[in-house]
């Protein structure tokens, strides 16, 4: 019995054409950059972008011309220490929020939440101020200490903690553990795909920071990529396209990769049989 | 390990109270049933027990120490859930094992007593699988084997059945109960289901609008209700209540209706009465109108019995259980009448003892 009629091939060639159609004009941007990155310069600023001398020797370049390798290493750091921290102080902040019964919990949870409707922009002077009084400019700190938590985080995963069946609780208070054992022993590994999505999201997000380093970072030595990237275009000197292009692609990598990785960890299914 | 209650309270604040002045002793040894409809408080109960939830006013203790402020962990005592509580990231050994590592027992004593507990309830060869990989039964088990790894001697158990289909809870049932006798555990058990009071306990406590109806052994309680909703709660079907006043002309007699009066030995103490009937202790048989005092509504064959659906001239719906097959039509005019055990309940419900030389005319 073939109940499910198929639709007709003519609408399914419609239908699969539009798709290719959308998904080509949204990618391109991506991909003329990927493919000019291959170009030589010279090619490029003779606008002849279909030309046949594909090399990699804009990436050679771009590693041995300039600091980029530096830049890279500078995110690196500063990216895994925020998302460190972020994963910390969320998780703990939010397990305070879900399991330790204490007076005005509401109040300080609406309190955390108003912050996030705060746009950073609006923080950023009385933040500046702030580390240029305590004398963190142009360092590591400086772009990690005002990202060592989120609301967004501890918001999200307050809500996942809460979908813990409250008998897990009761099940470890019956075995005497305490807070940080259940927290660590059960909450955590509970909480294993929120926990993963929150420090890919941090992890980019401190990766792809942008206004924050510009203002408090002058040197090569603490710059992230992207203010890096910035910084290359603006060099008097240099105005090499294909390098650019090589450079800004080196800098995607890590965003793929991240999410590259973290799909594979979306599956749904994974605490199934905790209950029932 | 006995359990005593004394005079326990439980107000979640002033106005909802859910637990009022229960004082029960449960033997060291001992199968104990707490049931009642949803709702009732007995899970509330059994986690005042465990510690998980503080009580109002009142004393549990433990072997004879009072434990009111003592945590979960130093009551010594295991508690299995209605929905099994497994941890879903670790596998079916180190579920069993996770409590007592808790406890920090010594790794070779941990292996010897999770092995043992993990044959006992027949998952040795599925301990290496996740809990998402097990049916229901089986993770019921791995709740169990946690419960059986464990040297307390006190097992709470809140529903543990109630997640699984009917054929699997009666093999479950048999399980828990060898279990318990095996092992000389103290079991507290929370259920709604009558059946499982009936069939594993040695003392049931029935527990309705947050006072305890009546504490006893199952045919205590099945023979001898305090009142009528213990009547009610217990058998299938359920008893038959009636409501009947005291007979003008004479008052050793209480009437239904005109067509179905009951005598008694001694004089009907109150004006308004109920009388409870099991099914199985009424009788019928075919009449004439004239003499007839119900009519048949319908008729349930079950195999080796028959309910007869039927309503009392007084418009009361009763139901009737004989054995075997009978041949009544619907709407057919029918004698009902008792002879034993009959059951004699006040206006407020609560049991009267009254002669048992009752008759029930027609």
């Amino acid at each position: 019995m073939d109940i499910v009629t198929k639709p007709k091939l003519s609408r399914r060639i419609w239908d699969y054409t539009l798709l290719t159609v959308l998904a080509l004009i949204i990618l391109a941007p991506f991909l003329i950059g990927l493919w000019t990155s291959f170009l030589p310069t010279m090619q490029i600023a003779q606008g002849n972008f279909l030309s046949t001398k594909v090399s990699l020797q804009n990436y050679i370049d771009a590693f041995t011309q300039t600091p980029i390798l530096r830049y890279l290493g500078n995110s690196l750091v500063i990216s895994t220490a925020t998302m460190i921290a972020q994963l910390i102080f969320c998780s703990m902040s939010a397990y305070a929020f879900v399991f330790l019964k204490f007076k005005g919990r509401k109040f300080l949870f609406g309190m955390f939440l108003a912050t996030m409707m705060l746009p950073f922009e609006a923080e950023i002077i009385p933040n500046f101020q702030t580390v240029k009084a305590l004398g963190l400019l142009n360092s590591y700190s400086v772009m990690v200490i005002p990202f060592l938590t989120s609301a967004f985080g501890v918001f999200m995963l307050r809500q996942s903690f809460m979908q813990m069946p409250i008998e897990l609780k009761e099940a470890a208070d019956i075995e005497g553990l305490g807070h940080f054992q259940f927290y660590w022993k059960m909450v955590l590994p509970y909480n294993r795909i929120p926990l993963m999505t929150l420090g890919a999201y941090s992890f980019l997000g401190a990766w792809n920071q942008y206004l924050w380093p510009m203002l408090t970072t002058f040197s090569n030595d603490f710059r992230p990529v992207q203010n890096g990237l910035r910084q290359l275009q603006s060099e008097e000197t240099f105005n090499d396209w294909g390098m650019i292009q090589a450079t800004a692609a080196i800098v995607v990598i890590p965003t793929l990769i991240v999410l590259f990785i973290g799909q594979h960890y979306f599956k749904s299914g994974v605490n199934e049989g905790a209950v029932k | 390990m006995s359990i005593t209650l004394r005079n326990v309270r439980k107000d979640y604040d002033a106005q909802t109270e859910v637990l009022k002045d229960i004082s029960v002793k449960v033997e060291t040894g001992e199968f104990f049933v707490i049931v009642g409809p949803s709702g009732c408080g007995k899970s509330t109960l059994l986690r005042m027990i465990a510690g998980l939830t503080p009580i109002t006013a009142g004393e549990v203790s433990i072997d004879d120490k009072v434990v009111n402020d003592l945590a979960p962990k130093a009551r010594k005592l295991t508690m299995v859930f209605q929905n099994y509580a497994l941890f879903p990231f670790m596998n079916v050994w180190d579920n069993v094992a996770f409590g007592l590592k808790a406890r920090k027992m010594d790794q070779a004593d941990i292996k010897q007593r999770v092995d043992e507990a993990l044959k006992m309830v027949n998952l040795t060869e599925l301990a290496k699988r996740k809990p998402r990989e097990l049916s229901g039964g089986q993770r019921q088990r791995v709740a169990l084997a946690r419960a059986v790894a464990s040297d307390a001697k006190i097992c709470l158990m809140d529903e543990p059945l109630s997640n699984l289909d009917a054929q699997l809870r009666i093999k479950m049932r048999q399980e828990i109960y060898a279990l318990q006798r095996k092992l000389g555990l103290t079991l507290i058990y929370v259920t709604h289901d009558q059946v499982e009071a009936m069939t594993m306990a040695d003392h049931i406590m029935v527990l309705n609008d947050k006072h305890v109806q009546q504490i006893g052994t199952p045919s205590e309680i099945y023979q001898n209700p305090a009142n009528d909703f213990v009547a009610k709660f217990f058998g299938t079907p359920q008893i038959n209540i009636l409501n009947a006043k005291r007979s003008q002309t004479d008052n050793h007699v209480l009437d239904v209706d005109s067509d179905l009066e009951i005598a008694l030995d001694e004089e009907v103490p109150a004006e308004n009465v109920k009388i409870g009937i099991r099914p199985d202790d009424m009788k019928v048989e075919a009449a004439e109108s004239v003499e007839a005092n119900a009519t048949v509504k319908n008729i349930e064959f079950l195999g080796d019995e028959t309910i007869i659906y039927a309503t009392l001239n007084s418009g009361e719906d009763i139901h009737v259980v004989v054995p075997g097959q009978v041949n009544y039509r619907i709407f057919q005019p029918i004698k009902v009448t008792a002879d034993s055990n009959l059951m004699f309940f006040d206006a407020d419900g609560n049991r009267m003892n009254l002669s048992k030389e009752a008759y029930v005319h027609a």
